[in-house]
């Protein structure tokens, strides 16, 4: 065992040296695959990242939606169909939401309208979030004005502004009084854009929200589970689509190390010549050769993931986001938090290291079967 | 539902693997039939170079298809979240009938690929490519069998469907109903324990006389394989249902998972590394008949062995260690008062 491991280490030590007489190349490569390993990462990153972030927003969302379908299309919801809702055994409480979405000709964006029920707000005051105070640079005191369904003019005050910690889901809101919510819309009372229903034993969503179904046939029924299940497999198929983008360069990588090691300067060949000539085997070159590879590639990969760990997490992925997040005017402005997950490295290694690997196999072999006596001559 | 990306990775590696070894078919057969290494010509030494660009790959490859039997089961285990009734790698592997059946060929793919890799180490150590027409053959074996892992994997995948919220109702009435409970769990406890006791002894003896004698190293490979199926058959009858401390709960997957401490894994990896240790051991003493490995075939069995041993022996102070520690008495005491003074209260 202790002779095995001298061994690898000499080896170690013999293609560390070879390398290094060799610096430019080596650097080269290193770059180029550093730069591959950073440009995959990141994407993984950023959207296991923004992944989690959403997970931890809908832990807090109600169990269970309850949506009006009027000839496919999503409809207000009339009150009494609270009062069937709460007489379901398990239910903890159900309750009409108010919400929906106003634009902004002056800003040129969509704001997010909600009425909170805990606290409530008085009357002609808003509660406005991080995006809107960018986008109409409002204060607290200053005036908004929207025009309403039938044209007059509704007046808010800013009262005060949602703090910037929570802007991945506060930046566009804009929060205003039942009243001056059904103003702004023409919306009856009694009338709701949807239910929040509460169920106290998870085990019991599925079974309340099939009773749900039955008595009121003219709903669908939308779980948390399911929200948190179509966010993730959107993000894992945007994710893949970046990657099977990126399947070209991993492709030109793959042939640019092909390149990179069949390309023998005479120099090389002479060493490994000589090496044979002294009694080196052609498995040993082989050896040598991958070794000096696995060197490359875990110095890359390690470099590559630090790096792309400091452009996600430190500079707000700038070269991705645009495609992993969506687009909007006000977007918010937040951090994500950090978050390494093994799945995500072992996945990068086999997009990275692998190709890697096979393809210099070949130049490999060749540059290890060269007999002595032609390189030396 | 390719476009994720660990599951593009497995495809990716099961494929260029594939192609690898097909590639490589047509050298086989070759070898098979012009190798002699009596003759000087030209087509001879051009095959020996050959052979260590296939063994090269080869080893890359079937390295890369140990990696991904890992990979897979750990993916199919986070993808739970995103189908109806699945809370572990079992409810993902049942969403259609190619799950099993390519966890299954990976793990027989896994063990070909490790006997293959210690049959290659074994002839590498020999001057004159003693083994180079058993490799060869092997070869032919074994590219099948990974065409057809890769291909019933492509099958489960592609078979995959994210249950999501779709526009016109919900979802949510697609239930799959999860069966967690196998045949295998049907076994009572008791038995399963005693079972894989008796393998793990019976496996201690015949590699200690393996060791001892340089002999009987085909029945160790053989009793290490029974060993395998009574480990993993006891981890669902009773080793997990220790971890979990719940009589019904039968996973041999959710013990992988962080809220256990991913203590499957310190179960599983001596389990499966002995196991495939105890192959190659078989493989390796037959060799010592050939001249040029009379030395070289009888060592690397003794180590196959014994690493093997080492291996199950891990895998029994784990297991030991795992009831010792739970808080579940699934064996009434009494019962074991001869040889066990029973488990924490």
């Amino acid at each position: 065992m202790r002779l095995w491991l001298n061994k690898q280490r000499n080896l170690l030590d013999f293609s560390l040296s070879s390398l290094s007489r060799r610096r430019g190349k080596t650097l080269g490569m290193l770059a180029v695959y550093t730069s591959i390993v950073f440009l995959l990462a990141s994407v993984m990153l950023f959207s296991h990242a923004i992944r989690r972030e959403a997970a931890t927003v809908l832990a807090k969302s109600p169990e269970v939606l309850v949506q009006r379908m009027v000839a496919g299309r999503h409809d207000l919801i009339p009150a009494r169909h609270l009062d069937a809702i709460k007489g379901i055994r398990g239910v903890q409480s159900a309750e009409g939401r108010l919400w929906g979405y106003l634009f902004d000709p002056a800003a040129v964006a969509n704001y997010t309208l909600m009425v909170p029920t805990n606290p409530r707000i008085e009357p002609g005051k808003v509660v406005i979030g991080d995006g809107v105070v960018r986008a109409r640079s409002a204060d607290p005191g200053d005036l908004m004005s929207f025009r309403a369904h039938d044209g007059s003019l509704v007046q808010f005050k800013v009262d005060h502004t949602i703090s910037r910690d929570s802007a991945l889901v506060s930046a566009d809101l804009f929060l205003v009084a039942e009243e001056d919510f059904r103003r702004l819309f023409g919306i009856a009372p009694g009338l709701f854009t949807d239910l929040a229903v509460s169920v106290r034993n998870p085990r019991e969503v599925i079974k309340i929200a099939e009773k749900i179904d039955a008595a009121l046939p003219d709903t669908r029924i939308i779980l948390r589970d399911e929200i948190l299940r179509t966010y993730e497999s959107v993000f894992d198929w945007r994710e893949g689509m970046l990657l099977v983008l990126l399947a070209g360069s991993i492709l030109a990588f793959a042939i640019f190390s092909w390149e990179k090691a069949s390309g023998l300067s005479a120099e090389e060949r002479r060493e490994i010549g000589i090496l044979k000539a002294v009694g080196w085997e052609t498995g040993d070159v082989i050896r040598l050769k991958m070794l000096e590879g696995l060197v490359v590639s875990l110095s890359a990969f390690l470099v590559g993931y630090l790096l792309a760990y400091a452009h996600v997490f430190h500079f707000g992925a700038g070269l991705f986001e645009p495609v992993l997040k969506g687009w909007a005017v006000l977007y918010p402005k937040y951090k994500l938090t950090p978050f390494v997950d093994e799945l995500q490295v072992a996945t990068l290694f086999f997009f990275t290291v692998f190709p890697y690997t096979i393809a210099t196999v070949v130049p490999i072999w060749r540059a290890a079967i060269v007999d002595p006596d032609t390189v030396m001559r | 539902m390719i476009f994720q990306p660990a599951i593009i990775a497995l495809l990716l590696a099961s494929l260029v693997g594939t192609m690898m070894v097909t590639a490589s078919l047509p050298f086989a057969v070759r070898v098979l039939r012009f190798w002699d290494t009596a003759s000087g010509s030209e087509s001879q030494l051009e095959m020996e170079k050959r052979t260590y660009l296939v063994s090269t790959l080869l080893v890359v490859v079937l390295l890369s298809e140990l990696a991904s039997l890992i990979l897979f089961v750990f993916n199919a285990d986070r993808m739970s979240s995103l189908f109806v009734g699945a809370m572990c790698a079992v409810g993902t592997l049942n969403v259609n009938e190619f799950g099993f059946p390519t966890l299954y060929l990976k793990i027989i793919v896994f063990f070909a690929a490790s006997a293959w890799l210690v049959l290659n180490h074994v002839d590498s150590r020999g001057f004159d490519y003693p083994l180079v027409r058993v490799k060869y053959g092997a070869l032919m074996i074994l590219a099948p069998l990974m065409a057809v892992a890769a291909g019933v994997q492509l099958a489960y995948f592609l078979g995959l469907r994210a249950d999501v919220i779709a526009s016109c109702c919900s979802t949510l009435f697609s239930g799959a109903t999860q069966v967690t409970s196998d045949k295998l769990a049907a076994i009572a406890p008791e038995a399963s324990l005693a079972g894989l006791v008796a393998a793990l002894g019976l496996v201690m003896v015949a590699g200690r006389r393996a060791l001892a004698t340089g002999k009987g190293a085909v029945v160790f490979a053989l009793l290490s394989l029974v060993a395998f199926a009574m480990a993993m058959e006891a981890v669902v009858a009773a080793i997990s249902v220790y971890v979990y401390e719940l009589p019904h709960h039968h996973c041999p997957f959710c013990i992988l998972k962080g809220e256990y401490g991913h203590v499957g894994y310190a179960l599983y990896l001596p389990l499966f590394a002995a196991a495939a240790l105890g192959l190659g051991g078989g493989i390796a003493q037959p060799a010592a008949r050939i001249q040029s490995l009379a030395e070289a075939a009888p060592r690397i069995m003794r180590r196959c062995v014994g690493s093997s041993m080492a291996g199950f022996g891990l895998f029994g102070a784990v297991t030991v260690w795992l009831i010792w520690r739970s808080h579940l008495i699934l064996i009434e005491p009494e019962r074991l008062l001869f040889f066990l003074p029973g488990g924490q209260p």
